[in-house]
């Protein structure tokens, strides 16, 4: 009874194989975000839509099993609870609210633009986390509501 | 600037579409295709970040609103004189917005030009100062972190009213 829920084999197998990559190109623009186009949010939700494939294509009791809603709405917190810190930190390494607390380093490397990509990767965990956990609450909502109807 | 403005015509009739057809699925397909065609718009303009935002976005939205179309098979719509009276007031509410528009529209430079004086320092000092080479990014985790926090601030809130709304505990 498993094979029936979800998509059909195709869309199964392609995205046995898409998720993966679409995962690495979220953590790709986010880690990337102060060199190339991208940042903390477009990354966050290339995460959020491969989860989300996972869930459209084999319903939604295998991809909670990848990443349940708990988890999803603790990712969130942690990124946005990050955030914060990383703008209190400034006061008192650096002098003021957000101040760029850690050293520059050399343009153009990864390894570089002080405390910029530490953001990037909390305001990715935040987004990522926020969205995919909208998106379980939605399909548990229309599934609920289905049920209820039938109940009447 | 005719592509441009062709693209910009191809919006507002994807729109015109989207508030006109009949059927909930066609309507947010047309509204997903004005999304898309901002994204280009963004591109030829020469803002990649937006256009990868505007595009991952548009795709999310367009996959929740056909959940959300699925659950609601028709349309409520309002007939006889609350129609009328909507449309009397809509269109009263436009005139006047445009009218305000144009009045405060024709105060603003040419489009992109001159530099701006705050964006002209953040262009010339943006990479010595935060050693970030993408300038959106330091302008947005850098120079107006605080913005940043306030969007971040209001997903979170956005967030926080979905799940609560939709819990399972909640409804009973």
């Amino acid at each position: 009874m498993k094979e029936n829920k979800g998509m059909t084999l195709i869309v199964k197998t392609v995205i046995k194989f898409l998720a993966p990559l679409v995962i690495l190109f979220g953590v790709y623009i986010i880690l990337h975000g102060h060199l190339t186009p991208g940042g903390g949010f477009p990354g966050g939700v290339v995460i959020a839509s491969a989860f989300i494939l996972l869930t459209l294509a084999y319903g939604k009791q295998i991809a909670e099993k990848k990443m349940k809603r708990s988890l999803a709405a603790l990712l969130e917190s942690t990124g946005a609870l990050f955030f914060l810190i990383l703008a209190v930190l400034g006061i008192f390494l650096g002098g003021w609210f957000f101040s760029n607390f850690l050293p520059k380093g050399e343009p153009l490397k990864l390894l570089s633009a002080g405390f910029i990509p530490l953001a990037n990767i909390a305001i990715g965990l935040k987004v990522g986390g926020g969205i995919f956990a909208v998106f379980l609450a939605l399909i548990i909502f229309r599934i609920a509501g289905e049920g209820g109807k039938e109940q009447k | 600037m005719l592509e441009l403005y062709s693209l910009i015509i191809l919006m507002i009739l994807g729109s015109l579409v989207a508030i006109h057809t009949k059927y909930l699925l066609s309507a947010v397909i047309s509204l997903t295709l004005v999304g898309l065609i901002l994204c280009v718009v963004f591109l030829y303009l020469q803002a990649p970040d937006t256009a990868i935002t505007q595009i991952i976005v548009e795709v999310i939205a367009l996959v929740l609103l056909i959940r959300a179309v699925s659950i609601e098979k028709g349309t409520v719509g309002r007939k006889g004189a609350r129609e009328t009276f909507s449309a009397v007031v809509t269109t009263v509410f436009l005139v006047l917005f445009a009218f305000f528009a144009y009045r405060a529209l024709l105060d603003l430079p040419q489009f992109g030009f001159p530099l701006m004086r705050v964006s002209e320092g953040y262009i010339r000092e943006g990479l010595v100062k935060t050693g970030s080479a993408n300038i959106v990014t330091a302008v947005l985790l850098d120079f107006r972190a605080y913005d940043t926090l306030g969007e971040a601030t209001v997903l979170f809130t956005a967030i926080l009213g979905a799940i609560i709304v939709l819990r399972k505990a909640g409804r009973k």
